[in-house]
């Protein structure tokens, strides 16, 4: 699918700018995701493309309308070589995957990738670019549908105090 | 329990999970107090609602308040606020609603974040509840939502970077330039997933609105948390505004491990400015001095307390800001707006020529008012320069302290507040 590179700390200030904040639904955030900074992006983007970025990808703002205007926009994964640490979360919860990929930069905007999520790979032309692994607590609510549906299905979760 | 060899971080954990705790583990702990506001909360309340949440774990834990976009600044914004009004009213949450000011200012001054908690906000800048000793940081909404359905959240126990801070200021350099020089040094992602844990003798000589500048911008380092011990200092602060206030002690213990220590001397540091487009651009006031200004705005949740305006309205004196910039003057909270004016600095603010506004976000939202128009540059006491944050992406934003703000804004342009 076809890669949209970005650098280096893109906040979130420019995934989605502040005056957008009273929207909710992902498409409509989609329609100004990287407005001003890149406005191709809103027009162009298919569903399926992937955002690549460098390290710290997603600083700033907790605010989760910008996992949600990429979402909107059609993106399931986004490759970095690292996340600023809301975003990630805010990501998993919203049904993006992010993954921290250390050779992220080395992937060229426009290019055509395919994630092997099973297999822990990028297929990137002739090259297989590894990903870490998504930390357990954070895979098992990717298994369970998101945390909406990992909160949703009980009615008290495993405190500290209680376990291990 | 032997809680031997471990940081303020850890024990907090520790305390809460009664059980020995170290940085890397994964836990799920439970939360002492939540804050939600009118950007972030709608989001959070729908998702706690489609977690089939019912009733908030504890109502009287949940700190809810609209400070970004009153009063509404549009009709979308109007609906947030009756949204919001509507959950507080439905889950019996204590409702500050528009009347109190930021956010992380209300929850320090209403003593909502005490030493040795743990409390979380739908707000990145939630970590400057640290400066009162908990353990605070920002989490999205749908982190949110299941916070107020079960009141515990996972956490990933983060590593610790030990900033120890030595030396005096000289006149006019204070908290908010050892903050940007700590960001320069650091880099935007050089604390990201760790504590910031500040100490040494220029710390525990800073007053608690020093204290919250420096933890409220862990964050623009990437942190999880930024923390101080609780010492004289932050026990008065709360003894004064929580009843039955237990004054705990919490340190980190001498063998505690650091994933890095850093030592900074603040005996030479000059105002420091952050360049556009990122916080970790600090440069001395020297170097940027005479840079054109259209816009300067005092405030926010980083530097809108008393003393941030104090020392403005020190620098200011007499004098009037220039007419070929606009200043904007807005108090972090109800309370520091009515000390403020009570002392006489607002007085003295309008007439320089500055617009003063009520306690909210202001132009570091990005959008209520305040915006700038591409080729506009702003000067602002608050904690980001990211392109866009404060209007066109073509405008450009620097990051200063009150004195060097009050000084730029006499002049029109980037001034060096030892020299006014």
């Amino acid at each position: 699918m076809r890669v949209w590179k970005f650098g280096d700390n893109i906040d979130t200030d420019a995934i989605i700018p502040g005056r957008y904040l009273t929207i909710y639904d992902p498409r409509e955030l989609a329609s100004h995701a990287f407005e001003g900074t890149r406005d191709e992006f809103s027009k162009n983007a298919r569903e399926g493309d992937i955002v690549v970025g460098g390290s710290n990808f997603g600083c700033g703002s907790s605010r989760e309308h910008a996992p949600l205007a990429l979402s909107g926009a059609g993106i399931h994964f986004i490759i970095a070589q690292s996340f600023a640490r809301i975003f990630y979360r805010n990501a998993i919860n919203v049904g993006l995957l992010p993954l921290i990929c250390p050779d992220a930069g080395e992937i060229r905007d426009g290019s055509e990738i395919s994630v092997r999520i099973r297999e822990g790979y990028i297929e990137y032309g002739e090259r297989r670019l590894t990903f870490e692994p998504v930390p357990e607590f954070l895979q098992n609510i990717i298994d369970a549908g998101g945390l909406v549906e990992f909160g949703r299905d009980r009615k008290e979760v495993p405190l500290c105090t209680k376990s291990q | 329990m032997n809680y031997m060899g471990s940081t303020v971080t850890e024990k907090i954990f520790a305390g809460k999970c009664g059980r020995e705790v170290t940085a890397g583990e994964v836990v799920m702990a439970e939360i002492d107090a939540a804050m939600i506001h009118d950007i972030t909360g709608p989001l959070a309340i729908k998702k706690f609602y489609e977690m089939d949440g019912d009733m908030v774990f504890n109502p009287e834990s949940v700190i809810l308040l609209l400070d970004h976009q009153i009063p509404a600044d549009s009709i979308p914004a109007a609906e947030n606020h009756v949204y919001m009004r509507r959950f507080a009213e439905e889950q019996q949450i204590q409702n500050y609603d528009l009347r109190e000011g930021i956010c992380h200012q209300v929850v320090m001054e209403k003593g909502r974040a005490l030493p040795g908690q743990i409390v979380v906000g739908a707000d990145s800048h939630t970590c400057m509840y640290g400066a009162g000793g908990a353990f605070a940081t920002g989490i999205g909404s749908t982190d949110m939502g299941f916070v107020l359905k079960f009141g515990a959240l996972y956490f990933r126990v983060p590593e610790s970077i030990k900033v120890a801070v030595s030396g005096s200021f000289a006149e006019r350099v204070g908290a908010k330039d050892l903050i940007l020089a700590i960001a320069k040094d650091l880099g935007a992602d050089g604390a990201t997933y760790k504590s910031l844990e500040f100490l040494g003798e220029t710390i525990r000589n800073m007053e608690m609105a020093g204290r919250m500048t420096c933890c409220n911008m862990a964050i623009e380092m990437g942190a999880k948390a930024g923390i101080i011990p609780p010492d004289e200092i932050t026990h008065e602060y709360f003894a004064k505004r929580v009843k039955n206030y237990e004054r705990i002690h919490l340190e980190s213990d001498e063998d505690a491990v650091y994933a890095l220590k850093k030592d900074f001397d603040v005996t030479d540091l000059s105002p420091q400015v952050a360049v556009p487009h990122n916080v970790d651009l600090a440069r001395d006031v020297e170097d940027v001095a005479g840079t054109h200004i259209d816009q300067v705005f005092i405030g926010s949740c980083t530097n809108g307390r008393f003393e941030d305006l104090q020392e403005a309205a020190r620098v200011l004196g007499e004098r009037k800001f220039s007419d070929s910039v606009r200043v904007i003057v807005i108090p972090a909270s109800r309370e520091e707006y009515l000390k403020s004016l009570r002392a006489g600095f607002i007085e003295r603010f309008v007439e320089a020529g500055a617009l003063v506004e009520a306690p909210c976000c202001g132009p570091c939202m990005g959008g209520a008012f305040g915006l700038l128009a591409p080729g506009e540059v702003s000067l602002s006491t608050s904690n980001r320069n990211f392109r866009g944050r404060q209007g066109s992406t073509e405008a450009s934003v620097y990051l200063c302290s009150p004195a060097t703000a009050a000084a730029s804004a006499i002049f029109g342009e980037i001034t060096d507040p030892r020299e006014v």
